[in-house]
């Protein structure tokens, strides 16, 4: 299998196979020898050479990170079959979502809806733990849509507001 | 002895007083509001009650409701923990009206050092060292000038009722206290209802450095060693340790014995702090009193050889202390790190959320008092303390070594923690030479952290990037959490059958 392999946005292209239990790698066309135990549920134990790495995997919501001894890193992993068409819209074309950075609540909204915004620009505030927090828009345009009301319980993730 | 203790509290802080009556064969009862259902101190009780809604008013701090479960559940005694009721005296005179132990301080030593003017006039009367001042609330502004001219800048304005650094301002000179006394009145006023502001002389960088007493129901009022509690942020401590490294035998006796004399003045009895303000001569003076246990009573725990909540325990019910000053002996060295639920990235902001992945350190040396576990699901309203992770050591250096080697065994996934700033404090080199006070923190957070700001290591990447796939390959046996159905505990929806439960079932058949 051929995966197409994003670490904090560099690119790696990946070839991996079990074969009889153990794996056969490929990285970006280098062969590596890898000898690798799953510990637990996302815990891998690897070895590389003699080298020993406790590799961990954190998945919240659609995000997942990799932790290498104490470096995270954001992983985005593509399998061929899902290659083509799925390129994400993260440049500065496009609507954007604002997400809740974490669980919380919505006490106050800044803008309404059609407001031209700048980018870094407050859209509304979300308190958990008696800490509030505002979210700020990612970038210059117009508020198309607020999905949210003033009092509303939201989960880290949730779709906030979609800046035009 | 007592048979029941109810704990009037929530987190690592009950989990570790249900431990102790465990550890003395007394029952303990829980209490949770309607977030706290599925919390690991419920699941550690014997008994656990529900007392409403999540607003600490409603549940925590409601004093009735507490006293109703202590009377359903036959509780002989309660303990308040730290934060919450603990330092209420309202709260521990309504266990006496109604005929339960509170486990601390009579509410009229709590009166006489809850309010810190109160306090510093009380122990103006027995000699204490102060910082120069005023004992009583400031009546005008030209008062205030008039002081602050007498003990001279840098001065700072505090609130009488003050705590968490609300109403205080710091005034390097004359021109900016007009509107440095309005704004602390101001945010005295409401943050706690009372107007009253004093004035001390600022003690530019000093260390907080604090002093464990125990005192029992026959007069008998020991010290138990200081703690070092200067790195703080926000007003907030973050890391503690004990003994400081500033402290030796004579300073330590002085202190010790200035800290018994307050807690007589007081007639104080059960576990108290003394806190201090230590100035770069090392004069020490009287800052306030914590009538309570402490969030970092276990690095005195370790260097003492003493169980606190033990004692607390033993002294509520009326037993003289079993040892005297000259027993107690301070050996080897401690450090606890505060294990916050916050995000380093996003300027220390509470992180509450599920725990996907969660792995322990253990070993020589190292204690966790915790409260969370996989699965769980940190609630948004409450104070984002997770747990407390202890180093102990025959010297200091042994106890930093063997901190740093656990926090780099301990991994919290799903939540963002603070556990990369220990690692930052832990490898400063002004740290290891504990050259701290309080600014340390503050200057540390301005400077870039060494770790983010590495270059890129590409092959750490690269291994990241080996793992992703495999992880990917794995598939669903090697995902998350994410994937299986939780139990929610206050709703009883339909839980699948376990492959663990249906084999016993097929066994049982056969």
């Amino acid at each position: 299998m051929t995966y197409d392999i994003a670490i904090d946005g560099k690119h790696y292209r990946l070839d991996l196979d079990q074969v009889e239990g153990r794996w056969s790698c490929r990285l970006d066309g280098r062969d590596v020898e890898v000898d690798a135990v799953l510990a637990r549920r996302d815990v891998l134990s690897l070895r590389i050479g003699n080298q020993a790495y406790e590799v961990k995997c954190e998945r919240v919501g659609n995000d997942t990170h990799i932790w290498v001894g104490s470096m995270r890193y954001a992983a985005e992993v593509r399998d061929p079959r899902s290659l083509r068409g799925r390129v994400r819209t993260a440049d500065e074309h496009g609507p954007k979502k604002l997400t809740a950075p974490m669980p919380g609540k919505v006490v106050r909204i800044l803008v309404a809806q059609g407001d031209e915004v700048e980018a870094g620009a407050g859209i509304l505030v979300v308190e958990a733990m008696k800490m509030q927090n505002e979210v700020k828009s990612p970038k210059k345009g117009m508020i198309q849509k607020i999905q949210v009301q003033e009092g509303a319980a939201v989960n880290a993730g949730d779709v906030l507001a979609i800046v035009e | 002895m007592f048979k029941k203790i109810l704990i009037a509290n929530r987190g690592e802080i009950a989990v570790r007083v249900i431990r102790a009556c465990h550890e003395m064969g007394i029952a303990a009862v829980a209490v949770y509001s309607d977030v706290d259902r599925a919390s690991l101190h419920v699941r550690k009780a014997d008994e656990a009650y529900h007392i409403g809604a999540p607003a600490a008013s409603e549940s925590y701090l409601n004093i009735q409701k507490i006293l109703d479960v202590a009377a359903r559940s036959g509780a002989d005694a309660i303990h308040p923990g730290y934060g919450f009721l603990s330092e209420n005296a309202k709260f521990a005179r309504a266990c006496v009206e109604a005929g339960v132990k509170f486990i601390g301080p009579t509410a009229a030593a709590m009166d006489a050092m809850g309010s810190k003017t109160r306090a510093r006039q009380a122990m103006e009367k027995v000699g204490i060292p102060f910082v120069p001042g005023t004992s009583r609330g400031l009546e005008s502004f030209e008062q205030a000038e008039e002081v602050a001219a007498r003990i001279g800048y840098p001065i700072m304005l505090k609130a009488a009722a003050g705590g968490g650094g609300k109403g205080m301002r710091l005034v390097h000179a004359p021109e900016e206290l007009k509107s440095a006394l309005e704004g602390a009145r101001s945010e005295a006023e409401r943050s706690f209802a009372d107007s009253e502001v004093y004035i001390e002389k600022a003690i530019i960088n000093p260390r907080h450095i604090e002093m464990q007493i125990l005192a029992d129901e026959h007069g008998n009022t020991v010290y138990l060693g200081e703690r070092e509690c200067s790195l703080q942020r926000r007003h907030q401590k973050v890391v503690e340790e004990a003994p400081s490294p500033i402290v030796d035998a004579d300073m330590r006796r002085r202190m010790g014995e200035v800290a018994v004399r307050v807690a007589q003045a007081a007639g104080y009895t059960n576990a108290g702090t003394i806190e201090f303000l230590v100035d770069q001569q090392k004069n020490f003076y009287f800052l306030e009193m914590n009538t309570r246990l402490q969030v970092e009573h276990p690095v005195t725990e370790l260097i003492t050889g003493l169980d606190l909540v033990h004692l607390q325990i033993h002294i509520a019910n009326g037993e003289p202390l079993p040892f005297k000053q000259q027993d107690v002996t301070i050996r080897g060295h401690a450090i606890e790190c505060r294990i916050y639920a916050e995000d380093p990235d996003n300027n220390y902001f509470p992180s509450p959320g599920k725990i996907t992945l969660l792995l322990l350190p253990s070993g020589p040396g190292i204690r966790r008092d915790s409260g969370m576990y996989e699965g769980w699901n940190v609630p948004m309203d409450y104070d984002p303390l997770l747990a407390k992770l202890i180093g102990y050591g025959t010297d200091r250096d042994q106890a930093i070594g063997r901190l740093r080697r656990a926090l780099n065994e301990y991994f919290v996934g799903g939540i963002k923690t603070n556990i990369s700033l220990f690692r930052r404090i832990l490898n400063h080199p002004d740290f290891q030479a504990a050259n701290i006070d309080t600014g340390f923190l503050d200057r540390l957070l301005k400077q870039k952290n060494a770790e983010a700001s590495l270059p890129a290591d590409s092959h750490a990447m690269e291994i990241a990037a080996i793992a992703a796939g495999m992880f990917a390959a794995l598939g669903s046996s090697a995902a998350g959490l994410g994937e299986r159905t939780v139990i929610d505990g206050s709703a009883n929806k339909a839980v699948p059958v376990s492959d663990w439960k249906a084999s016993a079932r097929r066994e049982g058949l056969q």
